[in-house]
């Protein structure tokens, strides 16, 4: 999201995800420079992972990620707040009812 | 409910809600935050070189592995800040080029030579520990990429300066000359590390702002002397002369009373005309133009790699 136009011979930014433990996702963690994606994997091995804080790390050239418009959050969001029939506290049962 | 971009900015921020890249913000801001974002930065890359010189001279092998554990994290968070400080529009070859230029600052304390191993001893302790107590209100500040490099570079720091009192502790513990060596880096290091909290808060320029928008979370004189307070007291368990003869305890203020610290000094250094000011840059320098063969080379290699990776998928 570099607006920045003196980056013509810089290698490429990546955007790092890293999975701390076997069965949680992966987490965005930070982003770094490299000239391949391989490389990006390495660094960010080794800037990222230095007191064994993941598993599995995932990295993507950062130009790729399309981030939504926080200027839009009412439109995106806002839809959501008067349903909350989607909430499972929205019904009464009777107390005599188990396991639901 | 109509409400300008700078009415909406400010309550977010009294609201004590995190800013994130892509949300409006005053133009001062960003501006004040790539500054202190990429000092702080350039600060750990620099960093890196007065620590750097003793690592082929360490006395064990232990203590040369933790100081090369040391002077990788200091990359490390180098390259979080740096990351942080791309996320506000600026490139990372233009904060290069602040830092070699000598456009941009960073830490002042990192233009003295570290003369003897026990440096290695008071950096980790002094140094460190101030880069500490600057650094854990940061976790709270206002712009979110920020706040999350610093949660990170927090985590890790905490050895650092334990690895340095202990270094600290070993000598004072030591034989006559050990002693005699870690009461000189404490001498040499103390003031410097004073200064690191920046000048007085009346000459504090951008402090009042950079407060307002919880860019800082305390000032440089409320920083300055919590750190004074707990290390006087850490001093006492090396058994070590804080160098300060009018350094008290204040019952009345509950804090210690410190003597005056040489700001001409500060000034200097901060000019470019401290013991190591050019010799710092000229290493940088040196390393990056040294290194531009090899980042040009990796751009080749990857797009080669790329070309012959679409050459076979045509073939095929």
């Amino acid at each position: 999201m570099s607006q920045d136009i003196n980056n013509k011979n810089e290698w490429p930014l990546w955007e790092v995800f890293i999975r701390s433990k076997a069965g949680l996702d992966h987490k965005h963690a930070g982003s770094l420079h490299a000239a391949d994606a391989d490389m990006a994997l390495e660094n960010a091995r080794d800037v990222y992972t230095r007191r064994m804080e993941g598993v599995s790390i995932w990295v993507v050239e950062s130009r790729h990620i399309r981030a939504s418009d926080p200027g839009q959050s009412e439109s995106l969001y806002e839809p959501a707040n008067d349903k909350i029939y989607r909430h499972p506290t929205f019904y009464n049962l009777p107390d005599e009812v188990k396991y639901m | 409910m109509v409400q300008s971009f700078q009415e909406h900015f400010d309550s977010l921020i009294d609201r004590e809600v995190t800013i994130e890249p892509k949300d409006w913000m005053p133009e001062d801001y960003r501006k004040t935050l790539i500054r202190q974002i990429s000092q702080h930065a350039h600060s750990e890359v620099i960093g890196m070189l007065p620590e750097g010189n003793w690592i082929s001279r360490a006395p064990t092998l232990r203590r040369k592995a933790v100081l090369l554990a040391k002077v990788q994290d200091e990359a490390g968070h180098g390259l979080y800040l740096y990351s942080a400080a791309e996320t506000l529009g600026v490139s990372r070859d233009t904060l290069y080029d602040q830092l070699h230029s000598g456009k941009a600052k960073y830490s002042s304390i990192f233009n003295y030579p570290t003369l003897t191993w026990a440096d290695m001893g008071a950096i980790g302790w002094l140094v460190d520990g101030a880069a500490i107590m600057n650094q854990v209100p940061l976790c709270r500040t206002s712009y979110g990429p920020y706040a999350r490099a610093m949660v990170r570079v927090c985590k890790e720091e905490s050895f650092h300066q334990r690895q340095g009192f202990e270094i600290m502790l070993t000598l004072s513990k030591g034989t006559g000359v050990q002693k005699k060596l870690a009461q000189d880096a404490f001498n040499r290091w103390w003031w410097p590390s004073l200064m690191m909290f920046g000048p007085p808060d009346a000459e504090s320029p951008h402090t009042e702002q950079s407060v307002r928008w919880r860019i800082k979370r305390m000032t440089n004189d409320e920083l300055r002397q919590k750190f004074i307070d707990v290390t006087v007291e850490q001093a006492k368990v090396l058994g070590l002369y804080v160098p300060d003869k009018d350094l008290k305890w204040n019952e009345e203020r509950g804090h210690y009373d410190f003597g005056t610290i040489n700001w001409d000094e500060f000034r200097e250094v901060v000019k470019g005309n401290g013991p190591c000011n050019r010799q710092r840059l000229e290493t940088r320098k040196k390393a990056w133009d040294e290194g531009q063969w090899v980042r040009d080379a990796a751009m080749a290699h990857a797009a080669k790699r790329k070309a012959r990776k679409q050459e076979a998928a045509n073939a095929a």
